[in-house]
């Protein structure tokens, strides 16, 4: 993050398709995400807004353009990108459960490491691994085994890793889903916290949190782009009520 | 954002985790003051070189520690690296034993007593050095880079390794002019122009092996608990998530794999003056798994577990298999499958379980005491004893 991205760290995104077996799950999707502003990501179940992300971060196959920092995202392999500074989480939250808070922290910290510094042992924890526990809360359970962390702290360690791994894109995918109320809002604040010159992609079906925090939104639907705008135009969006309307229905229907 | 049971030290090593690394380095003095003193001290010239036999198999174990218990790569054909440095070693002691210029026996009974070419570098002692160390790195690099590169994982991995061990005996029985086929190479007298029917000489190899031994369990425990250590866990336990953190796991498992190929060399190599023979029944399939079931009866993730498995499972096979040749096999296969199922973890894992039952302040905290009490176990198998 030096001074000359400040401000016009973006990542664009191009004519993005995924194609599984002639299936789009994204079927030409154009999105920009600016830095410092929480950009939520939503859309009715299969929409394929974890395919977007998958795209981007090497893990499924897309066809178009992701540009970020003057490189293509796609194409390049998962470990590279995250070198570049785009991290994620995942839906199911996967923390190293048998390695402490602290320990988690550190092997995210570390991919800029050189390697042969790998084989000594931790000295005095990074002052960035110390700061991150901070941010995120967890500094008194730090040498607790992940494993024991209750489902909101997983998620919050999570973010946490990629904070240590110097993400300035990060994407969150149903990071607040299973979590309680204060623990929602405890996230809220967390994101709101470290938006700043961060770029942060929330996925998300919650909408009573997404009207809470969301500077921006991005309405996918059976692949595509369905709307875009703040928090007012989408609830405004009569094609997005319609989409909202039926799953819900749906949801209604199953439950 | 706080737990209730929240210890009071933050987010620094505590004494007791620092204790406990070096404990582990307490635990190894010992096991190298019972295998370096008190057995050179206490044991007949012959039981000694039954402990350096099982002591170049816990090398081995080390290794397979490493890259099974810790990198989560179960390589089924260890034994092909301990062939590649036990040949390499036996090469060189038939030469020696052939003379300046000579020709190992074996050639001129099976064959027309020329020797090939490539056997000749193997003259010289250090060249022989050279192979057991770097030989097995180079194999593995490329085998593990082929495999690993490709993701490949799991069973497929597992029968993989194990099919290269299959095929390693195989060719060795079908070249019986150049390698000695089935009856391997043997006869030896001496070893680096040491006589091998000395006392003090056996008693030297023997030291050298259990010396070699501590000291590749202080490089593990040094890998272990170093940040290469930690993230070689997280590959095993979540590959995708690490390739997320920015690492390549392909390069990491490489390590481990190429490191426990070393040592599996070197392992076989000193396997060789002890055993006084190398043959592909020390290398083939049968062999790479028992040196997996001595790791995994000891606890293939913990760090003296492999050594002290393999160890046993040595003395096992000697004391068993002079009574009963046929049936130790069996006794193995069984033992094998019973560690698995019922201790997938070793026995170096019933401490931390018996340490969870006893109700200590943390363990008996409320709340997820079931998963808490599994996760300490867990982790206690992972931790540095
Ligand atoms: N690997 C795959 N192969 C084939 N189809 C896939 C694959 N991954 C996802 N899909 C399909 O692509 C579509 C989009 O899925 P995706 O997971 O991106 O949806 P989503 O918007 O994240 O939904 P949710 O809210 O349920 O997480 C779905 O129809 C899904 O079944
Ligand atoms: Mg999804």
């Amino acid at each position: 993050m030096t001074a000359s991205f400040l401000g016009q760290d973006y990542l664009e995104i191009r004519d993005l398709t995924v194609d599984f077996d002639g299936f789009k799950a994204v079927n030409s999707v154009d999105l920009t995400f600016l830095q410092g502003r929480l950009h939520f990501l939503i859309g009715p179940n299969g929409a394929g807004k974890t395919t977007v992300v998958d795209a981007l971060t090497g893990l499924v196959h897309g066809t178009g353009r992701a540009e970020f920092r003057g490189r293509d995202l796609l194409g390049m392999k998962s470990h590279k990108i995250v070198r570049l500074g785009v991290g994620r989480t995942f839906q199911t939250a996967t923390v190293f459960e048998q390695l402490s808070v602290l320990q988690n922290l550190d092997i995210a910290a570390g991919l800029h490491r050189r390697a042969g510094s790998l084989l000594l042992a931790r000295g005095k924890t990074p002052a960035k691994v110390e700061e991150a526990l901070e941010t995120i809360g967890l500094t008194t359970l730090a040498n607790r085994p992940a494993g024991v962390l209750a489902h909101g702290q997983r998620q919050w360690l999570e973010v946490g890793m990629l904070l240590v791994q110097d993400a300035s894109v990060m994407f969150l995918d149903e990071t607040v889903a299973g979590m309680s109320t204060e623990e929602r809002e405890e996230t809220g604040e967390l994101l709101q916290r470290i938006a700043g010159d961060r770029t942060i992609v929330i996925i998300e079906h919650d909408m009573e949190f997404m009207r809470r925090y969301a500077d921006f939104v991005t309405v996918l639907h059976a692949g595509t782009v369905l709307a875009e705008g703040t928090v007012a135009e989408i609830q405004a969006d009569p094609q997005v009520q319609t989409v909202y309307l039926g799953t819900v229905t749906e949801v209604a229907a199953d439950a | 954002m706080t737990a209730p049971d929240a210890p009071k030290t933050a987010s620094r090593f505590t004494p007791a985790r620092l204790f406990s690394s070096y404990g582990a380095l307490v635990a190894i003095g010992l096991v190298a003051l019972v295998l370096l003193v008190w057995a050179p001290g206490s044991l007949s010239a012959f039981r000694l070189g039954n402990l350096g036999k099982y002591c170049a198999w816990a090398i081995a174990a080390v290794g397979i520690g490493l890259a099974w218990g810790r990198g989560g790569m179960l390589v089924m054909g260890q034994g092909v690296f301990f062939g590649i440095g036990g040949y390499a070693m036996a090469m060189h002691m038939k030469l020696e034993a052939a003379g300046p210029g000579g020709v190992p026996d074996f050639m001129t009974l099976y064959g027309n007593g020329t020797m090939p070419g490539w056997w000749e570098p193997f003259r010289s002692g250090p060249f022989t050095l050279a192979v057991i160390v770097l030989g097995p790195a180079i194999v593995s690099f490329i085998l593990g880079y082929g495999i690993l590169k490709r993701r490949v994982k799991g069973a497929y991995f597992a029968i993989l390794t194990q099919a290269l061990a299959v095929a390693f005996a195989t060719l060795l029985i079908s070249t019986i002019k150049q390698t000695g086929g089935f009856n391997g190479l043997n006869t030896f007298s001496t070893f680096f122009g040491q006589n091998l029917y000395d006392p003090q000489v056996k008693e030297n190899i023997y030291l050298i092996t259990a010396g070699l031994l501590v000291f590749f369990l202080v490089v593990v425990w040094q890998l272990y608990r170093s940040r290469y250590g930690e993230l070689l866990v997280a590959t095993r336990d979540a590959e995708e998530r690490v390739r997320f953190l920015g690492y390549d796991p392909a390069n990491i498992k490489l390590v481990a794999f190429v490191a426990a190929a070393v040592m599996a060399s070197v392992g076989g190599a000193m396997f060789v003056p002890i055993a006084g023979i190398i043959s592909p029944s020390n290398v083939d399939a049968a062999a790479s798994i028992m040196l997996l079931a001595g790791v995994a009866l000891g606890g293939r993730s913990s760090l003296l577990g492999p050594a002290l498995g393999a160890l046993a499972v040595g003395y096992g096979q000697s004391a068993l298999s002079e009574k009963y040749p046929t049936q130790w096999t069996y006794f193995q296969g069984a033992l094998f499958i019973l560690v698995m199922l019922f201790l997938p973890a070793g026995i170096a894992s019933i401490w931390p379980k018996l340490k969870a039952l006893v109700p200590t302040k943390r363990s008996a905290s409320p709340g997820g005491v079931g998963i808490e009490a599994e996760v300490e176990a867990d982790a206690g198998a992972v931790a540095p004893v």
